[in-house]
């Protein structure tokens, strides 16, 4: 019984939100089902449409693996937005400075490199104040997220600014040799691939490994795991690292491949999404392939909606917001009788 | 609300309940039981962990409502929507865990719940407590913040609670199993005290002593059932025993004489802080040789669990040493330790044992999933992990459907196999064992015991920390005596004064400062 809630229950708090979502449409003067209509046209009416969701669902990927491999252990990055934005910053740097351009074909593995590093690095800051002085993630995680950001504003602005781009704030753009591969007649690129793995990654690390067995210890209960010998504090920083570097991951594909350079709004909102996809899936990591999928595509409804009938893209957000609420809801109502765990 | 019908019996008991029943998903608490208490009695509720003792009681404070059966008070029915009804009518409980703000004074917490007027004379008030603890031996400053009290004081307070409400009928859910021997005589002297002013008095416990000591009648349930209620004088121990086990018991633990062997853990001058950074261990040594259970009993808070997680590496020593078989582990991580041989049966279960949201399998893991067979690499093996599980699910008997099952759905007595069965298996040469029957029933008590002697046989050293004396008496071969950070008295098996004992758990004397 309750394993046939484990899937309703999502497609149910799905439905709700979309219904209320309705009521606001409404509200707003708009015809909803006219609207709904629109929005599930761009993404899915075509093979064109199918091929960009795929392509809003790569950062995603990412992004909702740096939520769930913390959340594995009760920690709550907030944080993949602005470790996106690094893995970007990273990627740029190798792109715009790397100094041998007579070996290309170290151009692109470099950036993945720096990229997830970046990420790590910009991860380890709240991963070590959590480890080792207790400061809530969330806060750090989320306060960083604006940092980040800002970090971009001034090097677009600033020192990475592009010479002769009449004084837009954006870098130069990158060589050939520091642009993804993407399928041809797509924009589909490596980005996928990267995810693909992340995902087989930690899934195995979770289901199979020492390290995995205790990150599942250490978020079920983290006393029984000191009993047992195990070191939080290691397994913190290093889950925050690890995270920090999936999420910098979809920032080198979002420069690499989508914009070609650094400039501003590289991302809508994907490390922000990704919590929502994250918790949508469950923490499965395979299940966050298929809601990627689904929430690309309203990522990419909303900007039909927005081309087709006027309506601002915030929509998207209102009904990503109601998604949640309700999915929160109905694990809380769950959880008040007994039925999850 | 009260429903009021008409009398039953022209002089009937003061409390009757009849043909109770309480379901729980998936259990029957409580199947038809009947039960009553007389005015002025002191009416023991006895039976194991899970009998329903606390359920039916709980019936009666109003803080369940019963499926099926009645309840008359004097002879009337009533029914309780709420504890307030029951408080309404004269019934007060003490839970096993207090209900009292440790941030507000004793009178604060008095004044809790009372309907009375909003303003109180607080003179007023504290010289009535004063007058109430006088009367009754239950000394507590009024004007003390509880979190200042000790538990004692505490239980104390719990009790004047009941009385400043003027309850008739007081029930007390194993009250003495924080309670020093010491502590344990003066409530017992207050209660019979409150009864023979005509103060019915239920008391919920599994301790025979206790209800030998006490009690008028004796109530024994077992597994929601009545199995029959007696007059103290009838009562023997044996019989008592196999009323609530529902078979002959051994209260007796075989014990094979064991050669003591080499010191296998060895504490010199342990010193460490609690959490509040206040001292806790005071300078405190000790040894234990392969083969032997050295005791440690105490009044809890008194450095115990510090003294263990110092052991275990939880918590850093600020001075002082700790050997095991004669390597200095002080200060070493715990995964060091447990390396070298050390088990660790911890005080809770559930919070510190295992990981209740993962499977049988999985926690039985929790002390291998880093040595070969079980990992290959950073790779867990599954088969070999597999197999140890239905291995020590079969060697120690434990209870479950399939490996696979989250151990949240254990009982207390599983899930201490358990455990067990896990820091047994690695052939342990210290086993550092913290309340390891707390909340057991008589049959899986018996069963710990019946292992950790097995254990001692084989030569293992064993340190049991227990708040519970008979325990401690039951295993140890030495028994030392905890109090405020110090060990201040050890004794050899033979020839423990019990007296002395509880003088020493109480801080009234110590005996001074020697090798031991």
């Amino acid at each position: 019984m309750w394993k046939v809630w484990i899937v309703l229950r999502p497609a149910l708090s799905l439905l709700l939100a979309f219904t209320v979502g309705a009521a606001f449409l409404a509200i707003a003067g708009l015809n909803p089902i006219k609207a709904y209509v629109v929005m599930l046209e761009g993404p899915f009416g075509s093979w064109w449409g199918v091929t960009e969701t795929v392509v809003k669902a790569t950062p995603l990927i990412l992004t909702s693996l740096a939520v769930l491999l913390p959340a594995k252990m009760q920690l709550w990055n907030i944080g993949a937005e602005g470790q996106l934005h690094l893995g970007a910053i990273g990627a740029t740097w190798v792109a715009l400075f790397f100094p041998f351009r007579q070996e290309p074909q170290w151009v692109i593995p470099l950036m993945i490199t720096a990229g997830f590093v970046a990420g790590a690095l910009w991860a380890g800051i709240p991963g070590v104040l959590r480890a080792y002085l207790n400061v809530n993630e969330v806060i750090t995680t989320l306060m960083l997220n604006y940092v980040a950001v800002l970090w971009v504003d001034y090097l677009i602005y600033g020192p990475w600014k592009d010479p002769v781009s009449l004084g837009f704030p954006l870098t130069p753009l990158f060589p050939g040799s520091a642009r993804f591969p993407t399928i041809p007649g797509t924009r589909i690129h490596l980005g996928l691939l990267l995810g693909l793995v992340g995902v087989f990654l930690v899934s195995l690390i979770l289901g199979r490994t020492r390290w995995g067995f205790e990150i599942r210890v250490i978020g079920d209960n983290p006393s029984a795991a000191r009993y047992a010998g195990m070191n939080l504090a290691k397994n913190i920083l290093l889950t925050m690292v690890v995270a920090g570097g999936l999420a910098g991951l979809a920032g080198v594909g979002e420069v690499a491949a989508i914009q070609g350079r650094l400039q501003r709004g590289i991302s809508p909102g994907y490390g922000y999404t990704a919590i929502l996809v994250a918790w949508l899936a469950r923490l499965n990591p395979w299940a966050t392939v298929l809601v990627s999928f689904l929430l690309g595509g309203l990522l990419l409804g909303g900007d039909s909606l927005q081309i087709a009938m006027g309506v601002p893209v915030s929509v998207v957000y209102l009904l990503q917001g109601l998604i949640f609420f309700f999915v929160l809801g109905g694990d809380a109502l769950m959880r008040s009788n007994g039925v999850a765990k | 609300m009260t429903r009021v019908s008409k009398p039953i019996y022209q002089d009937p008991p003061l409390v009757q309940m009849v043909g109770i029943t309480k379901r729980f998903p998936g259990v029957v608490a409580n199947d038809r039981v009947s039960f009553e208490v007389r005015r002025g009695e002191i009416h023991a509720l006895l039976g194991e962990n899970g009998a329903g003792k606390s359920t039916l009681m709980k019936i009666l404070y109003g803080f369940y409502r019963p499926d099926e059966g009645e309840i008359y008070l004097d002879g009337r029915r009533v029914v309780f929507r709420s504890p307030r009804d029951a408080i309404a009518h004269g019934i007060g409980m003490v839970f096993q865990h207090f209900t009292l703000v440790p941030s507000l004074s004793v009178m604060e917490n008095l004044l809790m719940g009372m309907d009375s007027c909003p303003f109180v004379l607080r003179q007023d008030l504290a010289r009535r407590i004063e007058e109430l603890s006088r009367r009754y031996g239950l000394q507590v400053d009024p004007r003390a913040k509880v979190w200042q009290l000790s538990v004692g004081e505490q239980q104390r307070v719990e009790v004047l609670k009941l009385l400043y409400r003027e309850a008739r009928i007081l029930i007390l859910d194993e009250p003495t199993s924080v309670l020093t021997p010491l502590e344990v005589r003066n409530l017992f002297s207050t209660l019979r005290q409150l009864a023979s002013e005509g103060r019915s008095i239920v008391l919920i416990t599994h301790k025979l002593d206790e209800v030998m000591a006490l009690a008028d009648r004796i109530t024994v349930l077992r597994a929601g059932r009545v199995v029959g209620t007696l007059e103290r004088a009838q009562a023997t121990k044996e019989e008592l025993a196999r009323m609530m086990v529902g078979r002959e018991t051994s209260l007796q633990t075989t014990r094979d004489p064991v050669p003591p062997g080499p010191v296998v853990l060895e504490v010199e001058n342990l010193q460490a802080r609690n959490d509040r950074g206040l001292p806790a261990l005071r300078g405190i040594s000790f040894e234990v040789r392969a083969g032997e259970i050295f005791g440690i009993g105490g009044v809890a808070g008194n450095g115990q669990r510090e003294l263990g997680e110092v052991i275990m590496g939880l918590r850093p020593a600020t001075s002082g040493r700790v050997r095991i078989l004669g390597r200095d582990v002080t200060n070493r991580s715990p995964m060091e330790i447990l390396r070298y041989g050390v088990s660790y049966i911890p005080e809770d279960r559930l919070k510190m044992g295992v990981a209740p949201g993962l499977s049988v399998r999985e926690n039985l893991l929790l002390r291998y999933y880093n040595t070969p067979p079980y990992c290959r690499g950073p790779l867990l093996d599954f088969a070999a992990a597999r197999s140890l599980a239905d291995h020590l699910i079969a060697q120690f008997g434990i209870l479950v459907p399939d490996r696979e099952v989250p151990v949240r759905f254990l009982s207390g007595g599983n899930l201490q196999r358990l455990i067990l069965a896990r820091e047994i298996h690695i052939a342990p040469r210290l086993i550092v064992a913290f309340h390891p029957t707390r909340g057991l029933d008589v049959a899986a008590t018996e069963a710990t015991h019946r292992i950790l002697m097995e254990q001692r046989k084989a030569g293992t050293a064993i340190l049991l920390i227990s708040e519970d004396l008979d325990e401690i008496l039951t295993l140890s071969d030495r028994i030392g005596v905890m109090h405020e950070g110090e060990i201040v008295g050890v004794f050899p098996r033979e020839g423990v004064d019990l007296e002395e004992i509880a003088l020493l758990m109480a801080g009234e004397r110590r005996i001074p400062a020697r090798v031991f």
